[in-house]
């Protein structure tokens, strides 16, 4: 069996102070839509969205923080081969670009070396038609610094007007190598024998090696 | 933050994580503390450093490769049945969208000083090394007894009655030796003492079925594991909780239990005071309020660099060592793992050896799986007191789970889940399929 361009999962992770927009940009990505008051993040915290880039599908598995990060450590597993991340600030909310550098740091430590990172600074549209400037509080200099220093991609959003949303998930796909994406690390070497637990037949099981080790 | 919640749990092993998750899915408003900065209680996954700081605290840990988080070394070894209740549970509440599943590349026995797979089937029965050519016989004839049954169909029942005979009646109407019942009832049926003899057969009937049917779904062994260990399960339902409004607190010691009269009240932090009106905790949270089972576990960590002699050169296997063969009274476990289940760097292999202490020199009850794995680069032991709650929690809203046996699977374990969900909602658990909302579409293959 052959199946053209199969499509290659990418898992990407959320992280931001709370109410920074992740799940508003996620919403946005997935289902371009948004809500003006949306609850804290409780529910959905797992989605997954197919994006054409040229040749290529990347299937984007995206995991929202689900607040665990909010009196505790994240799970390790949260990290745990994620491909891609965006490290998501408020442009008016000076507290949150502070955050976002902390979680750029513990990306650094906890997850794989070859991670795409985007820097991302979001709710552009309340600076947008502010004259003097008075909302913005983290300049976009500031961002790009931050984003050069540790070698992340950049990008300022609004999930509310779909501004720069699509761009940051065509740009971390363009950055994603091809051999990497679906079998970070170890998983590269020993793919084979993964069995899914939600088929009932157990084809997917086995992995060919007819086996008898006696 | 002083708040009111519906239910507060402590420590986040993987009974309190699994309730956690059921209790927040159905609803409930959950608080869920760890005294330790990291998930899963006893049955963490530790890497190395933890480890050895566990285990050896003074002394050097061998020069080993790779980096520390490259280990990952469960403290309670155990294996999912692949058809088994932890397994449904996962796949029920879709938490096996987070963890990444293998199998366990055999399930082996000890016969008569050396060992061999165990047969789940009469084409295997036939082709075993661990019978003579009459016992074969013998043994398929068993196993046909056993697929075949059917409760509706009497013929099928050859004369027994699973309800009144013992089970050593059924293995005698099949002339059955007494190593071949040791291999039954302590590598299939999963007895850990032969009291199953003398009850009645269904029980033993059911659990040979179950692992029939947990081989015959992916095919080398009925077993299956995590990758990057059984630490990874506590943080999956640990997620589930947390995504339906669960609150997680790690690195939080418990300042003050507050009661009103004898009823659980609530719990004092650094983080204020949260009240409940029942607390779900593991044994060491409630000292006062837990009894000793009177068994103690030995566990031994092994790290090796070659496979198991005598396995072909499985990556990971199960190794049981019924208590009869060795003139003991529980049986012995071996599990052992390699870098393909991603729990330690490529060339190590880990075994862990467990078994009930019977006597003052418990380190020395391990040799006979001692001699089967060759050798060790170190070994680490620990021995673990069992406790159970001394009372069910219906007077004071303490429930309180059991500390995870020597077993080498998570059957005890869901047993534990289910009685104290029995016993905190009133009603039995009934697991219904988490439904996928739009944006949530499928993945691998949910329907
Ligand atoms: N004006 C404006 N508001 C936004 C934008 N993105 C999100 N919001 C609003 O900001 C609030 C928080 O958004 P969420 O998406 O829930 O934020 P979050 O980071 O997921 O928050 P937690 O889940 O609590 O961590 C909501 O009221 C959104 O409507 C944006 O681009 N512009
Ligand atoms: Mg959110």
């Amino acid at each position: 069996m052959s199946f053209p361009n199969p499509a290659t999962s990418v898992k990407l992770v959320l992280l931001g102070e709370a109410a920074v927009g992740k799940s508003s940009l996620v919403l946005r990505f997935v289902s371009n839509d948004f809500q003006e008051n949306k609850e804290p993040t409780i529910g959905a915290a797992f989605l997954t969205q197919k994006c054409t880039i040229g040749e290529r599908t990347i299937k984007y598995e995206i995991w929202d923080t689900a607040g665990q990060e909010r009196f505790a450590l994240l799970a390790p597993m949260y990290y745990r081969n994620a491909q891609a991340a965006l490290v998501v600030y408020d442009i008016t909310k000076p507290a949150s670009f502070i955050k976002a550098r902390h979680w750029v740091k513990e990306l650094h430590e906890q997850a794989s070396k070859d991670i795409t990172i985007a820097l991302v600074g979001n709710k552009f549209d309340l600076v947008e038609d502010d004259e003097e400037d008075s909302l913005r509080k983290v300049s976009v200099e500031e961002g790009q610094n931050l984003a050069e220093e540790e070698g992340l991609l950049f990008f300022e959003t609004s999930a509310k007007t779909s501004y720069n949303v699509n761009e940051v998930f065509i740009g971390i796909g363009s950055k994603i190598p091809d051999s990497s994406a679906n079998q970070p690390e170890a998983i590269r070497e020993n793919n084979q024998g993964r069995i899914d637990l939600t088929s009932n037949n157990a084809s997917g099981g086995s992995s060919g090696s007819g086996d008898c080790a006696c | 933050m002083d708040e009111n919640y519906d239910v507060i749990v402590l420590g986040t092993g993987l009974t309190e994580c699994i309730l956690s998750g059921l209790l927040s899915v159905e609803g409930k408003k959950v608080l869920h503390i760890d005294r330790q900065d990291f998930y899963g209680g006893e049955s963490a996954s530790l890497n190395l450093s933890q480890l050895y700081s566990k285990f050896k605290p003074s002394a050097q840990k061998p020069d080993l490769k790779g980096r520390d988080r490259d280990w990952c070394v469960d403290l309670i070894p155990k294996f999912l049945m692949a058809n088994g209740e932890l397994t449904n549970i996962l796949v029920h509440t879709n938490v096996t969208r987070y963890i990444e599943f293998k199998q366990i590349g055999g399930s082996y026995v000890y016969r008569n000083g050396r060992i061999a797979k165990v047969p789940s089937n009469e084409v295997e029965a036939i082709k075993s090394s661990l019978m003579g050519i009459f016992e074969k016989r013998r043994m398929k004839g068993f196993l046909e007894f056993i697929s075949k049954y059917d409760e509706n169909v009497p013929s099928t029942h050859q004369g027994l009655n699973l309800d009144s005979n013992t089970m050593n009646e059924v293995y005698n109407k099949f002339g059955l030796e007494n190593g071949t019942k040791d291999f039954i009832g302590h590598a299939m049926a999963l007895w850990s003492t032969d009291d199953y003899l003398n009850e009645v057969a269904r029980p033993t009937y059911e659990r040979i079925l179950l692992y029939v049917q947990s081989v015959a779904k992916y095919g080398k062994s009925p077993y299956i594991y995590p990758l990057y260990g059984l630490g990874e399960l506590p943080q999956g339902f640990a997620r589930l909780s947390a995504i339906y409004g669960g609150t997680y607190m790690l690195d939080t010691p418990i300042d003050e239990v507050l009661y009103e009269g004898d009823k659980f009240a609530g719990v004092k932090t650094k983080e204020g005071t949260a009240k409940a009106p029942i607390v779900i905790a593991d044994p060491t949270y409630f000292p006062e309020k837990v009894k000793k089972t009177g068994s103690k576990v030995i566990r031994a960590m092994c790290i090796m660099d070659h496979p198991l002699p005598g396995t072909n050169d499985l990556d990971s296997v199960q190794i049981i060592i019924p208590q009869n063969q060795v003139g003991r009274k529980h049986d012995i476990y071996i599990a052992v793992l390699s870098d393909v289940h991603c729990v330690v760097p490529k060339g190590y292999y880990l075994a862990i050896v467990s078994t009930i202490i019977e006597t003052d020199t418990p380190h020395v009850e391990l040799e006979p799986a001692f001699k089967l794995l060759g050798n060790r680069l170190d070994t680490l032991m620990g021995i673990a007191e069992l406790y159970e709650p001394a009372s069910d929690g219906a007077s004071d809203g303490v429930y309180i789970s059991k500390s995870y046996d020597a077993t080498s699977h998570f059957e005890s374990t869901t047993d534990d889940v289910k009685d104290l969900y029995f016993r905190i909602t009133g009603k039995p658990l009934v697991l219904k399929k988490r439904s996928n909302s739009e944006e949530d579409e499928g993945l691998n293959g949910l329907e």
